[in-house]
């Protein structure tokens, strides 16, 4: 399917997978979950690498379910070898985990896997029974803004919507899932990301599944994953990757990277 | 006019208004720091409040104006009698974060204002300011005892839920730093602050100050080259405005140059600004500093 184009269909059905972060062990079990569902259509929405080992493996697992891939602030700063992961954090220990990851990232992805980042586009546009679809990475203007729930009004959304000529605008990159709808039918949703758990106790990841129907009506289903996050925490330590991401996997507590969580996001988690 | 300079400041165009300012407060404050910017105090009447009708007017206002987040500052805010009323009404619209220096907060208004942000669907953040990490590093630059009366107003935030952003300017040499934030979170610790937020303002050279309070030299302006492959999004007047008693202007610290009023609506003040002024050079140096971290995303 191209970019631009239109589809009807009684009922359209697809994945939306984000912020891999290296997960192939979540980013296998969801794509077979997937599949077994029956989608038309599988997208991923950027961030392949980071905060994970083996950052290669998380490639042949997209090939291989076909799944449409654009590229995240993350894939462009390893795609182009550039100095850090420009997730802008301002806090200095944030900085410190961030370039530990971003390092390790760097130089265990392929040049073959790099190239081809590069060449990913930034957005996805189609129009399935009259609903117009964009997908992005962390908003329709910005690849590395963040919309939390808690800190980004409707009026904003209404205003992306409109100026971006959507219905649906879908993003992920701030690693927490979350929907609203607004006037007229539109919508906008985050869905979430399979690289690391939500900072809410669980150590499930998340992605999404969207169907519309032939009126254009659009249901939004948020799907937890299971996967063996035992054996990615003994990998992750193997790989020398820090002590503070493994508790992550393990625990489902962020413990790095909190400075950019609003109040009410920040307090839902321990740290 | 003054002498000519051979290069004209800048222009600042507002790519869009993400985020409203109000200068909720006016310039009354209960303190009187000595590095304040608009240099409020108990007595400087020169802006006065906002009433929760004139407030609830802009926030009408700013809806069809896609406005992302809400900033509110003064002076202090607190002395603004219907400040939690104004809050409340805000979050019906979105998110909303205050500026105060914590030291007049009162339980009951807490209490009211988690409620309310229980009841909504975005954050309300307290931004609480102070000058070092002691009183013997704070006091001298804000007034005896405020150090312990930010910190009993963090306790009462605390006790009430909110998790306050606390903002110091960096005035320690930066390899003390690491053991200067330890102590100061230890403080917090034992005042019930268990996971403080903190944030760092950048350093201001030395000197700095001295030369601010001497007005800025000619040289210290923003010119045209200086904004090649500058990411204009780090300046506030790129994507926010700030309403005052008089009407809306550009940003919370132009507030009383000339020139710095737009217009009465949100319409007639998005236009493009002039940076001409010395905060400029600053503000060109330091990035969005007023900002939350939440927000924040650099441009590539
Ligand atoms: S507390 Fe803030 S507004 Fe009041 S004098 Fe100090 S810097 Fe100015
Ligand atoms: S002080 Fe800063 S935000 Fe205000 S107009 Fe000048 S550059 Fe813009
Ligand atoms: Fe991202």
């Amino acid at each position: 399917m191209s970019s631009e184009s239109k589809m009807s269909k009684a009922v359209y059905r697809f994945a939306c997978l984000g912020g891999i972060y290296s997960n192939y062990l979540a980013l296998e079990s969801a794509l077979k979950e997937i599949e077994n569902r029956g989608v038309d259509a599988i997208y991923c929405q950027g961030d392949l690498g980071a905060f994970g080992p083996h950052p290669d493996r998380v490639f042949p697992l997209l090939q291989k379910y076909q799944v449409q891939c654009m590229q995240g602030n993350y894939d462009h700063s390893v795609g182009w070898s550039l100095d850090d992961c420009q997730c802008g954090y301002t806090d200095p220990r944030d900085n410190h985990f961030a370039k530990i990851s971003f390092d390790y990232t760097l130089q265990k992805t392929s040049e073959t896997n790099r190239i081809w980042m590069r060449s990913l586009p930034t957005e996805f546009r189609f129009t399935i029974n009259k609903k117009r679809f964009l997908l992005c990475h962390g908003s329709p203007r910005k690849v590395n803004e963040f919309l939390w729930e808690s800190t980004t009004s409707s009026a904003f959304l209404e205003f992306l919507l409109e100026d971006y000529e959507a219905d649906v605008i879908v993003a992920t990159h701030t690693g927490i899932h979350w929907e609203r709808r607004l006037s007229n039918e539109k919508c906008f949703l985050n869905v979430g990301v399979l690289g690391r758990p939500e900072n809410d106790g669980q150590a499930c990841v998340w992605y999404t599944l969207l169907e519309v129907d032939s009126s254009g009506s659009l249901k939004i289903e948020f799907v937890p994953v299971e996967y063996d996050h035992d054996r990615l925490a003994r990998e992750m330590a193997e790989e020398g990757l820090p002590e503070e991401f493994i508790e992550t996997i393990l625990t489902g507590w962020w413990t790095t990277c909190l400075e950019v969580l609003p109040g009410k996001e920040r307090r839902r988690g321990k740290y | 006019m003054g002498k000519k300079t051979s290069t004209q400041a800048p222009s600042v165009a507002l790519s869009h208004l993400d985020q409203l300012w109000f200068q909720v407060g006016g310039t009354l404050c209960n303190i009187t720091c000595h590095h304040c910017f608009i240099s409020c105090s108990p007595t400087n009447r020169n802006f006065g409040f906002l009433s929760l009708e004139q407030v609830r007017q802009r926030l009408e206002e700013s809806v069809s104006h896609g406005v992302k987040e809400y900033y509110f500052t003064g002076g202090e805010p607190f002395l603004n009698r219907e400040m939690v009323a104004i809050l409340e009404e805000t979050l019906n619209y979105g998110p909303a974060t205050v500026l105060t220096n914590g030291t007049i907060l009162k339980e009951p208004w807490l209490k009211s204002l988690r409620k309310a942000e229980q009841k909504s669907l975005y954050s309300l953040e307290f931004r609480v300011s102070i000058d070092g990490f002691s009183p013997e590093t704070n006091d001298p630059i804000r007034g005896k005892n405020t150090f312990r009366k930010a910190i009993q107003g963090v306790t009462k935030l605390v006790k009430h839920g909110f998790l306050p952003i606390i903002t110091a300017a960096r005035t320690w040499p930066i390899q003390d730093e690491e053991e200067i934030l330890q102590a100061f979170i230890s403080t917090l610790k034992e005042h019930g602050y268990t996971r403080p937020r903190l944030k760092i303002l950048p350093t201001l050279q030395i000197g700095a100050e001295a030369k601010r309070t001497n007005g800025y030299l000619q040289d210290e302006r923003v010119t045209e080259e200086m904004m090649q492959d500058f990411d204009t999004s780090q300046l506030l007047c790129e994507h926010s405005r700030i309403i005052t008693d008089r009407g809306v202007q550009v940003c919370p610290i132009l507030i009383e140059e000339e020139g710095s009023q737009l217009g009465q609506t949100l319409n007639e003040s998005k236009k493009h600004f002039s940076i001409r002024h010395g905060a400029c050079f600053t503000c060109y140096q330091y990035g969005a500093i007023c900002s939350n971290p939440s927000g924040q995303a650099h441009r590539e």
